[in-house]
């Protein structure tokens, strides 16, 4: 099992114990987790992220092969080509985005050339819609949520383009999915990690309606109890609990290297 | 990979299960699937090990009035069905009679008819700020009976916000300290907002409990509910979503608590805190597995 959603380091609006790569292993071990995606949490709020993710790389070259690194990857900013070039090179499965927090609206062009780029290389694009309820936020925390529409055109960029969209609930998650072709829905992928369980069952609706091949596992570790996913599927109504979740392993070039 | 595994879905320590903040619904809410989320309710509960959902109605969910606001047709329209619900299912359902303070006299007359039906709680939405003069009545009523009231809370209030008129934990040690004999369940440390603002605006009021339920499930939050007020002050709950409230019973399992702290939060504060004799299945289940436990805790 992977856990595309990860992250090391200080979150800026609150104290999150232990965010650290030792920790996270220990949680995986704990969680029957096998490997996970790793981003910088504090790179998603830097102007630059490029200090952040040399530290990335080496928080994470003192551990093993599965944490991945995922560095982010500003396009509105000088060199961001080699920055991508960097993250291929170090094996990164994937690239996070932040366009909220980088002021880059839902048709930025600046970004959909990014998602070119990175499809090209076979590098699958991670977005957060959130990093925290809406209802807690810090007031410097005044970015707001990814947008449906934000990751409708992204998915609408190319054939190689790959999305992994995670901490969206289910009204986005349908509003994006129903709002792009078959071939575009394909190139998109959710985690479950803020997806409601029981009663409310939105994550069973999802998988009936959508299908478990577009939903990947993920946790929001550190911000989020690792357990959550875990519970919302060992609750799911008997119909879809044999439903298998897509293997976040399978979804792009660099994921499988 | 393949969802539910089969693996056991309980936590923390096993034993009974209370969920102090559950909701149903009704025909008359403007959901076509009402009775399907209460049964998903009832299968979670089942998987999860839930011995008791002491559960409200909030009126007609905002079909016909606002749910926070609702009408006191709404509210008594709420608690019939809610009614119906807990006489269908004694063994597993407990009912908070919801009222609204902005009608004291049909708030008492809604306390005094449901419970002699078997309500053993009080539910308060978002009507009014819980300090206000008109929670009074509803306070002392409660504490007459022993009732404990559960108080939708906003963790921290910085502004309005809209549907609804938020209290956080300030405003409810306001209105407790006025009733040091009446319980005041504080809702959903996870429900929005921020729950560190909570912990010491509340520390000093000894008859509020927090209740851990809602969607949030922070990393830290449940230590540092822990540590700032102690176990014997939590409550387990789920409100709206069960797989939070799991993941909870599961992360409990990691703070190194006590057998006995464990199992306050899973249902002894709770059994603490309601009439005597509201949940007998728990001191059944624990005397099977622990005959001096229902003793210890003094619950009949």
């Amino acid at each position: 099992m992977i856990d595309v959603n990860t992250l090391v380091g200080p979150y800026p609006f609150r104290h999150v114990p232990h965010p650290d790569p030792d920790a996270l292993l220990r949680v995986m071990d704990r969680e029957g987790i096998d490997q996970a995606w790793v981003g910088h949490l504090p790179s998603a709020f830097h102007r630059d992220p490029s200090e952040g993710n040399r530290e990335l790389q080496t928080l994470l070259s003192r551990s093993n092969a599965r944490l991945r690194p995922v560095f982010a990857v500003r396009p509105d900013w000088p060199k961001w080509e080699s920055a991508l070039e960097d993250a291929a090179a170090a094996g990164a499965p994937a690239i996070r985005i932040y366009p909220p927090q980088w002021g880059l609206g839902p048709h930025s062009e600046r970004m959909r050339e990014l998602a070119f780029a990175a499809g090209a290389r076979g590098l699958a694009l991670l977005l957060t819609v959130k990093f925290e309820d809406l209802r807690q936020r810090h007031p410097m925390d005044s970015a707001g949520d990814l947008s449906a529409a934000a990751i409708r055109t992204l998915a609408r960029t190319g054939h190689d383009v790959r999305l992994v969209v995670t901490a969206a609930s289910r009204d986005l998650i349908e509003e994006v999915h129903w709002g792009l072709t078959p071939d575009e829905q394909r190139r998109v992928f959710w985690d479950i990690s803020w997806v409601w369980g029981p009663p409310e069952d939105h994550l069973a609706k999802l998988l009936r309606t959508i299908g478990g091949e577009r939903f990947v596992f993920g946790t929001h570790w550190p911000l989020r109890l690792a357990q959550t996913p875990r519970a919302n599927l060992d609750l799911l109504p008997d119909d879809v609990r044999a439903t298998t979740l897509a293997d976040a392993a399978s979804i792009c070039l660099a994921a499988r290297r | 990979m393949t969802p539910g595994g089969g693996r056991d879905a309980s936590g923390a320590g096993g034993g009974p299960l209370i969920d102090v903040h559950a909701h149903f619904h009704h025909a008359r809410t403007g959901r076509a699937d009402w009775a399907e989320v209460n049964e998903a309710r009832f299968r979670a509960g089942e998987r999860i090990g839930i011995t008791y959902h002491v559960a409200s109605i909030l009126g007609s969910w905002g079909f016909s009035s606002p749910t926070y606001f609702p009408s006191p047709a709404d509210v008594t329209l709420g608690n019939d069905a809610m009614l119906a619900l807990g006489e269908r299912e004694p063994d597993r359902v407990r009912m908070f009679v919801t009222v609204n303070p902005n009608y004291t006299d049909h708030a008492l007359n809604e306390i005094d008819r449901c419970a002699a039906r078997g309500a053993i709680g009080v539910k308060l939405l978002a009507s009014r700020r819980s300090d206000d003069p008109l929670l009074d009545p509803i306070a002392a009523e409660a504490g007459k009976r022993g009732f404990p009231i559960l108080h939708h809370i906003w963790q921290h209030r910085q502004r309005e916000w809209p549907t609804q008129e938020i209290s956080d934990g300030l405003d409810l040690a306001r209105l407790a300290v006025r009733h040091p004999g009446t319980s005041f369940i504080l809702a959903h440390i996870g429900g929005g907002g921020d729950y560190m603002h909570t912990f010491p605006a509340v520390v000093d009021c000894p008859n509020i409990y927090p209740d851990l339920s809602g969607s949030g499930a922070d990393r830290g939050m449940l230590d540092s509910a822990v540590a700032a007020l102690g176990a014997s002050r939590l409550l387990w709950g789920s409100d709206l979503t069960m797989c939070t409230g799991l993941a909870k019973l599961r992360a409990l399992d990691l703070l190194r608590l006590s057998a006995e702290e464990l199992a306050g939060i899973r249902w002894l504060n709770a059994a603490r805190i309601f009439p005597p004799g509201s949940f007998p299945r728990c001191a059944r289940q624990t005397r099977e597995t622990d005959p001096r436990g229902a003793r210890t805790a003094g619950v009949q």
